[in-house]
């Protein structure tokens, strides 16, 4: 009797306590679908800095909301978003009210975007000491490349710390095979070669390696940069053409570098004002999204299939693995890569290079191999490699 | 009528800037002077002489500490592959205790020159927002407490703006414009975002080649402020508000120093030392120009009635009127640093970590040579009777008892 009686008190007050979170719940969202909406160059910002402030004074129960609004968003709301989660969860630090729990689920679910995972790990770590040993580990081919380098990062130093060459060399293998980034493949890779594994660094990173190229055309004071030499309307790979010294073909160049250069200087001699074009052929198991990603000191383009994904009119800027980013589609079957790589006339010892890397991978840098390449690791890879 | 409410407008613009404040790259007027500070002579980093407290910093940064009210304010980067995670922190100033901490994601380039970082620009302030710029031009305003106000990716929104080498032009505030100068071969432009929206007030097409010098401030007697801008093109100056071009000045500048103007004249880093009478409201004209009181990488530092720039390692102090040589002291060491005046002394960092404090007067003299045990490349910030300097791996505060 007296328990339905308490039953129904403790009912009746609930009411207000469901009600106002409901009420808190709904105000927080419409705050952060403005915060979602805000675009390039300013759009939506007089909406959105209202609501930061607003969505800042949040909840730290609701800060899991916060990061799912990551989800899909793109990257300058993203930072916004951050920027609020990061505001509440100081409060929740100080008053030890971080809903971890809450987090930790958050983290687990892959479905949430890499971003916003990466944040709930760093709330929980805040806090956690144990975080690391507790959460990372298992995260080691995860998609948050953030989370993915510090599961690396632990199994490198497992592989390290193991008894006897052949379970370093094991571990270092199996370890090699999750990283993605260049500081950590590069650790991986000495680490295999000094206890005397093998590693095959362009296939680890799907860099092309082999190239037909044509040059030089003229580029003297820039003019080859908006000129559409023949490449540009049709590749012909028997055909001759009138270079900027003479009749040129195409020749074929295959790289050993391990990290996929090709030195037009080697390949066509040293010229200054001019313009190379490099061609490669990429088989496709299926229709798919890729990154072509180019490393190159001079200005370039790339066409991928006849469609100009990238043009970058820049020259002796310094260069590196995946400086260009380029998203394409490739097809089924036969796809075309066509570059274009130009030098100019700087006279400086620095400004002589002339050479580019490219390779094909996934938006986290995962090798995307072409199914024709002659290489017996490739038949060897997982499918998710190959 | 107007004029005097222009004026009154304007003293109490000047009366709002806190005299503890060095809110911009150089201070709060651009000029790297704090006349009335006071700062030890002396100091060791190792034994803790004249050090009120050095507190450790994460990340890269080569960028200069920024105060506003008792805080100080850093900008750092770090990733490790690239540094596309970018840190604006606060400090209590008198204790070095770290206030609070904001991370964002960089949304641009982030290739930069291995001395360098992604936050090499230093962070500006209108007393009440903190505007962090980075070499990947993403631009955060935060309060003085840390909350996000607004955030910019202005190579989001120009994906071709960027220097694999790197950028490190630092915004500037000029009323309620926080003005930014992105020059490089690509998408080439300088920007005036509103301080209260980051919305673009104003963005004008820049030469398309590198340079990352910083925009300048003018202040014209009726108190009118012109932003100055730079390039291997000329100077020219522009309504903050606006952006609209008020007046150039065709002469080459260099592409590291800065404009600074001080006392009615601007100094250009073009053609040595180019030094112009601002004219109210028109172009300026030519007082003098000199091939030796030459700003190297550093930018022109005016105090009074005198022109200090380091040519190479050679501090040298001319005469202001029309450009004599005065002295010329040798200071050891690679500076990127500008120098800062603090009362009778000017603050010579060098890469190598160390300040030199040269007393100024008839002739200069480095009085002392003080190690700070790592590299410094930001130029350093005077707040009250402090010195702040942003090394490598710390913040160090610089100062006397119970500063």
């Amino acid at each position: 009797m007296i328990s339905r009686t308490w039953i129904l008190a403790g009912g009746l007050l609930l009411i207000p306590c469901l009600l106002a979170a409901r009420g808190a719940d709904a105000e927080l969202s419409s705050h952060l679908k403005t915060l979602r909406a805000v675009g390039p160059k300013g759009a939506g910002h007089r909406d959105a800095v209202a609501a930061s402030q607003a969505a800042s004074k949040a909840d730290p129960s609701q800060l899991t909301t916060i990061l799912a609004a990551m989800d899909g968003a793109n990257p300058i709301a993203t930072n916004w978003l951050r920027g609020v989660a990061e505001a509440v969860a100081q409060r929740a630090t100080v008053s030890k009210a971080l809903p971890i729990r809450n987090l930790e689920s958050f983290l687990a679910d892959t479905s949430h975007s890499p971003r916003g995972r990466r944040l709930a790990y760093e709330l929980i770590a805040v806090s956690d000491e144990t975080a690391e040993s507790r959460l990372i580990p298992r995260l080691i081919d995860d998609p948050s490349l953030e989370l993915r380098r510090d599961a690396v990062a632990l199994a490198l130093a497992n592989a390290a710390a193991a008894s006897g060459k052949d379970a370093q060399l094991a571990a270092y293998q199996k370890t090699f095979r999750s990283c993605r980034d260049h500081d950590q493949i590069k650790q991986a890779a000495d680490k295999i070669k000094q206890l005397g594994g093998k590693v095959d660094l362009p296939l680890h990173y799907g860099f092309v390696t082999t190239w037909r190229i044509l040059g030089p055309f003229d580029n003297v004071n820039d003019k080859g940069w908006d000129a559409a030499y023949p490449p540009e309307e049709k590749v012909d790979l028997k055909a001759k053409y009138p270079g900027q010294k003479g009749e040129i073909g195409w020749i074929e160049a295959t790289t050993s570098d391990e990290v996929g250069n090709v030195d037009l200087n080697k390949v066509l001699d040293k010229h200054k004002g001019a313009i190379a074009y490099a061609y490669a052929e990429f088989v496709s198991d299926k229709a798919q999204e890729v990154d072509l990603r180019l490393g190159c000191i001079n200005a370039n383009k790339i066409w991928l299939n006849g469609e100009l994904l990238t043009a970058n009119h820049v020259y002796h800027a310094n260069t590196s693995i995946d400086q260009y980013l380029a998203r394409g589609k490739l097809n089924k079957g036969k796809n075309t890569i066509l570059l274009k790589v130009a030098q100019n006339e700087q006279t400086e010892e620095w400004a002589q290079e002339w050479r580019f890397q490219l390779r094909v991978c996934d938006a986290i840098g995962t090798a995307v191999l072409s199914q024709d390449l002659p290489s017996a690791a490739s038949a060897s890879l997982p499918r998710t490699v190959r | 009528m107007k004029r005097f409410l222009t004026l009154i407008a304007a003293t109490a613009a000047l009366l709002l800037f806190s005299a503890a404040d060095w809110r911009q790259f150089r201070g709060t007027d651009l000029t790297g002077v704090a006349a009335d500070s006071r700062l030890p002579t002396q100091f060791d980093v190792k034994t803790g002489e004249n050090v009120a407290w050095t507190t450790p910093l994460l990340g890269k940064g080569v960028s200069g500490p920024i105060v506003v009210r008792d805080r100080v304010f850093v900008t750092a980067s770090s990733g490790p592959v690239t540094q596309n995670r970018l840190h604006v922190l606060a400090f209590d100033a008198k204790t070095g205790q770290q206030v609070w901490k904001r991370d964002f994601w960089a949304t641009g380039r982030c290739y930069h020159h291995p001395t360098s970082a992604n936050a090499a620009p230093t962070p500006a302030s209108d007393g009440e927002r903190i505007f962090a710029f980075f070499s990947s031009n993403d631009l955060v305003c935060l309060d003085l407490d840390g909350n996000l106000l607004w955030y910019r990716g202005l190579a989001h929104d120009y994906p071709k703006a960027g220097n694999d080498v790197g950028m490190s032009s630092s915004p500037v505030v000029v009323g309620k414009t926080v003005v930014v100068q992105i020059e490089n071969q690509g998408d080439s432009f300088a920007a005036g975002i509103d301080t209260e929206t980051g919305e673009t007030r104003w963005r004008i097409d820049r030469p398309h080649a590198a340079n990352w010098a910083s925009p300048g401030m003018l202040r014209l007697k009726d108190g009118k402020e012109l932003v100055l801008l730079t390039s291997g093109k000329g100077l020219t100056a522009h309504d903050p508000l606006t952006g609209e071009q008020k007046w150039s000045y065709d002469s080459g500048c260099s592409i590291i120093p800065s404009v600074t103007a001080a006392n009615g004249r601007i100094y250009l880093p073009a053609n040595g030392l180019t030094v112009l009478d601002a004219g109210e409201g028109s172009a300026p004209s030519l007082a003098w120009e000199s091939n030796k009181v030459v700003p190297g990488n550093s930018s022109p530092v005016v105090d009074g009635d005198k022109v200090y720039t380091l040519r190479g390692s050679v501090l040298v102090c001319g005469n202001e009127k029309d450009g004599d040589v005065l002295w010329q002291e040798r200071v050891k060491g690679t500076f990127w640093a500008t120098p800062v005046i603090a009362g009778e002394h000017a603050y010579c960092v060098n890469q190598e970590g160390q300040c030199l404090v040269v007393q100024l007067g008839e002739k200069g003299q480095v009085v002392s040579t003080n190690e700070l045990g790592e590299a410094v490349l930001g130029t350093p910030a005077v707040a009250g009777d402090a010195l702040y300097i942003r090394g490598e791996k710390h913040l160090i505060k610089i100062a006397g008892a119970n500063k």
